[in-house]
C-alpha cells in the first residue's frame, strides 16, 4: 500500500496574529536557549515515532510523498531533516518519484540553508509569501519583508529547487481589490510552479479574531473576499497556473502529491504532536502539546489522543466533501436519486457545469467552487 | 383576638343568611390584593401562620409569578365583629384582575353584595380599577374603599382618598387606610365589611337556584363548580340540573373553601361554595349559567348568563412539526379549564399543521400560550392576532374571516370590525401624546374627565384590530408606564381595510398575510419586507421580498444572491473538523422551512410575527 508522511514542526519564531495551528514559540515553552536545542532533540521523538508507525502499519508501505509542515519547518537543521527522512526511508519503500516537501517561512532562510535542505532530500519548497502588501502583512502580524520572497524563491532556483510553490492569504481586513491585485501579481513575477491562495479564515481564539471583537480591526465582508477569488483564479489561470483544488493552482504536472493524498481519501502518517493520521478508514491524532507529545514517546507510549473509526456513511461524507472540492468533481453515478435532484437546481443556477453534468459528472463552476460547502450540504448523507 | 375557631364557627347550611356577608376585591394587578387577602387568611385564623406561603390563594405557577388571578376562589372566613361582638361568616370571593376576563369578573360580581375597593396609595386608580367598579356600581354593591400600602414611604393617602370619594361619591375620610403588609387596619376593615355590607336576601323555599362564578378542572376531582346560592338550598343528595342545558348531574360533593375544601351537609340561601359531580369538561359547567335541582328545577334563571365569545385569532404551530399531536391533547386539556378558549385545526403552507385559536384578549391570548408551551413542553409558533371580521361579498354572500389566509380575494363590498370602547386612565401630562396615539389608530374621542386635578380619565373608541396590534404597549412606552387601559367591546363598524400578502420569490406565505387598514397597508409592507430581508439568510440565488395588495406590489426588498459559503482550507487534520462542521448544518438546514425554494429559518418566522411590544416584555422577563 502507499502511505504519505506528514511532518509535523510544531515551533515558531512569533505567532502570528491570524494563526491557531498547533505551533508554540520559545516564550510559549519557556525556552531560553533558542530553538535549535529543542529542534535536534525533537528529532529522535520524531524518528521514534516514525519506527513504531512501521510496526503498526504490519508492511514496508511505497512512500510517494513526505510534507514537512508547521510552524516554521525551516527552523529545522538540515542534517535533523536528513535524518528523518533516511529513517523514513529505512522503515518504509520511498517512491521512485517521491515529493519531499517543506514549508518555509522566507525570512529564515538563506541561500545556503536552501541548499543544504535540497541536499538533505527536499526537492519541493513552499514559501508563507500571504501578501506583497505591507499594511496587509501587519494586520496578519507578519514579520518578512514582501521584497524578501522575489530573493529566496530565486535562490531556491538556482541550487536546484524545480518545485517552487507560494501561500497566498486574501481577504485580510482592511485590504483593497488593488492590494489584492499588488500581491497576484508579485507572486506572478516569481520563478513558481504552484500557488495556494487561501480566504483569511477568522479562527476564533485568535489575537486578530479579538482584535475584529474590540472594533480594533475592520470585519471581513464576504462578497469583497469572492470577488478576489475571481480576480485571483482570472490571473493564475491567465499565466498557466490551472486550479486542481478549490484554493490551489499549478502549472501542468506541478500539483502537489502530497494534499491531493488528502482529497483523495489515501492513507497518510502524521508524525508530531496534534499530527493527524488516516489509515484504512480509520482517523487519529496525537496529543496536540509538544511537552505531553515527549512524554508519552520517552516513556514508550503511544501519542494518540483519541480515533475515529469512520462509518460507511462518513466514508462517503468526506468523499463527496472533498472531491467537489476538484475539477474531476462528483461521478453522477455514485449519487442517488435524491441527491441528483438537489444538484440540479445548481446546474440551472450556474454553480455546476452543465456541460460535465450532462455526461455525467457533478463538477463546481467558478461561482460554484464559492459556494462549494453549500452544494455539498444539499447531498450530505 | 376577634377571630373565632373553625370548629365553632356557624356551619355551612346551617347559617342564618343575617350573619353572612358576600364581599369581593377589586384591584389593579400589583395594587396589593392577593397580600390583604393572605392578611384576612391569617387575621381571621383559617390558615396557622406557619402553613402561610405567599399569595396563598392563586393555585397556579403562572397567577403566583405573574402576580395576577386568573381564575377566581371563593374562601370561607369565619369573624366575630369588634363592633357589636356577634359571629359572622364572611365570603371573600377574588376575581380575576384582567381586562380579558371581563365577564368572569361581572359574574363573580354577580355573586357578591359588596365589593372592597383596593388601591395603592403610591399609584392611585388604574383603568381596569376602574371598568370592574363601574361594573359593581352596575351591580348595586356597596363598595367599601380602602387605601392599600400606608406603609410605604411614597404612600399619598391623603391625594387618593380625594380621587376615590370623587368616583364614588364618598367622602374622603370614609376610606380604610390599611397595609396588607404588616396587618394594619385590616381588622377594621373586616369589621366594616359586616357594618356596611347587606346581608344577601333570599327564598328558602323556593326551587333552588345558585350562580356559578367560577369552574375549575382537577385532575383527580374533575370540575370543580364555584356557586352562591340566591334561593333554596343545595344538598349532598341532590341531583342537579343546569339551567341552560338542561342537563342532570349527580351531586358526588358539596362544601365550602376555608381555605381548602371542606365538604359540608349543604349550601343555604346567600351560602358561597362549591360542588362537584364528576363532570369532566367546564364546558359543561359554564360560569354565568343557574344550577337548579332536577326535582323542583326553577322555571327562571338568573340573569346574565353569556357564551364566553373570543375577541382575538390566532394560529398556534408547533415549531416540530411531530409535536402536532401533543399541541392538540394539550389544547384538549387546557380547554377542560378554560370554556373561553376556542380552537380548531388549521394548515398553514409556511408552518404545518396547527391550530386556529380564539382567545377573550391579549392577555388570554399569552397565558394560553405559556401555559401549553410550560405545562405540556412545546415550543410553538403562533402567527399575528387577528380580530373577527364580517365580509360581505358584492354578490351579497356574507363571510366570518378570523384568519387574513380567508380573507376573500377582491369582489368586497363591504367588511365589518368590531369596535371597542376603550377607557385610560392617565396622568394630565400625557393627554397629548395619548390622544395622538388614538388618533394614529382610528380612535374617535368620546370624552375626558379629571378624576383629581392631575389625571385624567380618558375615553375613545378604536378598532379592536388596532388595539390588538401593540397598542398597550406604545401606551405604556409613550406615558413611561403611567397609563392604564381598559377596553370593552361596544360593536362592529364598516372599515376600510385590505389584506396586505407577503411574497418570497413570488410565492405567498400564507403566515405573514394580515388584514390592515387601506393607510397602513405601506407601512406594514414595507416594515415586514425589511424584517424579513435581515431575518432570511442570503440563498444561492437572488430572493426578491414583495408586499402586495391583491396584485399590486407596495414594497419590495431583495436579498442578494449569497456569493461566497466555502472554507478555503482543507487539510488533513481539517478533514474530521470540517465534515462534523457540515454535518451540523445540514441538521440546521432540516430545521428551515421551505418556502418554495427558499430556506426560511424557523426563528426568522417566529421574529416576523413577534411585535416590536413582544420583544419589549422579552426584555422585562
Amino acid at each position: 500500500m502507499d502511505l504519505a508522511f506528514y511532518i509535523h514542526i510544531p515551533y515558531c519564531i512569533k505567532r502570528c496574529g491570524y494563526c491557531d495551528f498547533n505551533t508554540y514559540t520559545p516564550s510559549e515553552l519557556q525556552i531560553t536557549t533558542g530553538l535549535k536545542n529543542i529542534t535536534n532533540s525533537y528529532t529522535t521523538l520524531l524518528i521514534t515515532e516514525i519506527k513504531s508507525a512501521r510496526k503498526q502499519v504490519g508492511e514496508r508501505a511505497v512512500v510517494p510523498s513526505i510534507f514537512f509542515g508547521g510552524g516554521t519547518p525551516s527552523l529545522m537543521e538540515a542534517e535533523d531533516i536528513k535524518s528523518i527522512i533516511s529513517t523514513i526511508g529505512s522503515e518504509f519503500d520511498l517512491a521512485g518519484d517521491i515529493e519531499i516537501t517543506l514549508e518555509s517561512n522566507p525570512d529564515t532562510v538563506d541561500k545556503d540553508k536552501l541548499e543544504k535542505f535540497y541536499q538533505a532530500g527536499i526537492n519541493r519548497i513552499s514559501f508563507g509569501m500571504q501578501s506583497a502588501v505591507p499594511h496587509v502583512l501587519a494586520t496578519l502580524d507578519r514579520t518578512h519583508n514582501p521584497d524578501n520572497l522575489y530573493q529566496v524563491t530565486k535562490w531556491a532556483s538556482e541550487v536546484g529547487f524545480k518545485e517552487i510553490s507560494v501561500d497566498l492569504i486574501y481577504g485580510t481586513p482592511g485590504e483593497s481589490k488593488s492590494d489584492w491585485q499588488k500581491s497576484i501579481d508579485a507572486a506572478l513575477s516569481l520563478p513558481i510552479t504552484h500557488i495556494s491562495a487561501y480566504a483569511l479564515i477568522i479562527e476564533e481564539g485568535t489575537k486578530l479574531a479579538a482584535q475584529i471583537k474590540r472594533g480594533e480591526v475592520d470585519q471581513v465582508d464576504d462578497d469583497l473576499t469572492a470577488e478576489k477569488y475571481l480576480m485571483a483564479d482570472n490571473a493564475f489561470t491567465k499565466f498557466g497556473f490551472n486550479w486542481y483544488e478549490l484554493s490551489n493552482w499549478s502549472k501542468v504536472n506541478s500539483e502537489s502529491k502530497h494534499n491531493l493524498a488528502y482529497w483523495l481519501g489515501k492513507n497518510w502518517w502524521g508524525a508530531g504532536p496534534g499530527a493527524h493520521s488516516h489509515l484504512n478508514g480509520k482517523r487519529f491524532w496525537n496529543v496536540k502539546h509538544p511537552n505531553l507529545y515527549k512524554q508519552k514517546i520517552d516513556a514508550n507510549e503511544s501519542p494518540v489522543a483519541d480515533s475515529e473509526d469512520l462509518k460507511e456513511l462518513q466514508i462517503e461524507s468526506e468523499r463527496l466533501m472533498l472531491s467537489i472540492r476538484l475539477p474531476s468533481g462528483v461521478e453522477k453515478n455514485t449519487l442517488n436519486e435524491q441527491q441528483i435532484l438537489d444538484l440540479s437546481g445548481y446546474v440551472e443556477s450556474g454553480h455546476l457545469d452543465k456541460g460535465n453534468w450532462d455526461n455525467g459528472r457533478a463538477t463546481l463552476t467558478l461561482d460554484g467552487r464559492l459556494i462549494a460547502d453549500r452544494i455539498v450540504r444539499e447531498i450530505l448523507l | 383576638m376577634p377571630s373565632i375557631s373553625i370548629a365553632k364557627a356557624p356551619q355551612p347550611a346551617a347559617t342564618n343568611p343575617a350573619q353572612i356577608r358576600n364581599f369581593c376585591i377589586i384591584a389593579h394587578i400589583d395594587h396589593g390584593k392577593s397580600t390583604l387577602a393572605d392578611r384576612m387568611l391569617g387575621i381571621t385564623g383559617v390558615v396557622e401562620d406557619r402553613n402561610m406561603r405567599a399569595q396563598y390563594l392563586d393555585r397556579m405557577d403562572i397567577e403566583r409569578e405573574r402576580g395576577i388571578t386568573i381564575k377566581s376562589q371563593a374562601v370561607r372566613l369565619p369573624w366575630r365583629s369588634g363592633i357589636d361582638n356577634q359571629e359572622y361568616v364572611l365570603n371573600m370571593i377574588d376575581t380575576p384582575g384582567h381586562v380579558d376576563f371581563t365577564y368572569e369578573v361581572s359574574r363573580s360580581l354577580a355573586a357578591c353584595e359588596g365589593a372592597v375597593l383596593l388601591v395603592d396609595c403610591a399609584q392611585g386608580i388604574e383603568a381596569q380599577t376602574l371598568a370592574n367598579l363601574y361594573l359593581a356600581m352596575e351591580n348595586n354593591l356597596t363598595i367599601i374603599p380602602v387605601l392599600n400600602k400606608i406603609d410605604l414611604p411614597a404612600a399619598q393617602p391623603e391625594k387618593f382618598a380625594i380621587e376615590l370619594a370623587n368616583l364614588i361619591g364618598c367622602k374622603p375620610e370614609d376610606c380604610l387606610r390599611v397595609s396588607g403588609k404588616t396587618g394594619a387596619g385590616v381588622e377594621e376593615l373586616l369589621d366594616q365589611i359586616v357594618k356596611q355590607i347587606p346581608p344577601p336576601i333570599g327564598d328558602p323555599k323556593a326551587p333552588t337556584r345558585a350562580l356559578i362564578f367560577d369552574s375549575v378542572y382537577d385532575s383527580y376531582r374533575g370540575v370543580v363548580t364555584y356557586v352562591r346560592v340566591v334561593d333554596g338550598h343545595l344538598s349532598p343528595r341532590d341531583q342537579i340540573q343546569m339551567y341552560s342545558t338542561g342537563v342532570r348531574h349527580e351531586m358526588l360533593e358539596v362544601g365550602v373553601i376555608s381555605p381548602e375544601p371542606m365538604a359540608s351537609n349543604g349550601l343555604g340561601v346567600g351560602e358561597v361554595g362549591y360542588l362537584i359531580t364528576g363532570v369532566k369538561d367546564v364546558r359543561q359547567s359554564r360560569v354565568g349559567d343557574t344550577v337548579t335541582t332536577y326535582n323542583n328545577p326553577a322555571t327562571v334563571a338568573l340573569a346574565g348568563y353569556k357564551d364566553p365569545k373570543p375577541m382575538v385569532f390566532s394560529g398556534l404551530f408547533p415549531l416540530d412539526g411531530t409535536e402536532y399531536p401533543m399541541l392538540r391533547e394539550a389544547l384538549d386539556k387546557l380547554q377542560l379549564n378554560d370554556a373561553a378558549l376556542v380552537f380548531e385545526p388549521e394548515s398553514s403552507d409556511a408552518l404545518g399543521f396547527g391550530f386556529r385559536c380564539g382567545f377573550l384578549g391579549l392577555l388570554h391570548m399569552e397565558i394560553v400560550r405559556e401555559r401549553l408551551e410550560r405545562e405540556a413542553g412545546l415550543t410553538l409558533i403562533s402567527t399575528a392576532p387577528s380580530v373577527v371580521y364580517k365580509v360581505t361579498l358584492d354578490d351579497g354572500k356574507k363571510l366570518v374571516v378570523t384568519n387574513p389566509s380567508e380573507y376573500p380575494d377582491g369582489k368586497i363590498a363591504e367588511v365589518q370590525e368590531p369596535i371597542v370602547r376603550a377607557t385610560i386612565l392617565a396622568p394630565s401630562d400625557f393627554i397629548g401624546t395619548i390622544m395622538e396615539l388614538c388618533q394614529q389608530r382610528r380612535g374617535v374621542q368620546k370624552g375626558m374627565d379629571y378624576l383629581s386635578e392631575d389625571r385624567v380619565e380618558i375615553r375613545y373608541t378604536l378598532p379592536l384590530a388596532e388595539i390588538v396590534f401593540d397598542f398597550f404597549d406604545q401606551l405604556k412606552s409613550r406615558t413611561k408606564g403611567y397609563a392604564s387601559l381598559d377596553y370593552e367591546p361596544v360593536g362592529e363598524e364598516a372599515g376600510d381595510l385590505v389584506k396586505v400578502d407577503i411574497l418570497l420569490q413570488g410565492e405567498k406565505v400564507d403566515a405573514f398575510s394580515q388584514i390592515v387598514h387601506r393607510d397602513k397597508a405601506y407601512a406594514y409592507g414595507v416594515t415586514m419586507t425589511g424584517k424579513l430581508r435581515e431575518l432570511i439568510p442570503r440563498q444561492q440565488f437572488e430572493v426578491p421580498i414583495q408586499a402586495a395588495i391583491g396584485a399590486k406590489i407596495i414594497a419590495r426588498e431583495n436579498i442578494r444572491a449569497i456569493r461566497k459559503d466555502v472554507l478555503a482550507k482543507c487539510y488533513g487534520g481539517d478533514i474530521t473538523r470540517k465534515r462534523k462542521l457540515l454535518e451540523k448544518q445540514k441538521e440546521g438546514k432540516k430545521r428551515m422551512k421551505m418556502v418554495g425554494r427558499v430556506e426560511v429559518p424557523q426563528e426568522a418566522f417566529i421574529a416576523a410575527l413577534t411585535t416590536d411590544s413582544d420583544k419589549a416584555s422579552e426584555k422585562k422577563k
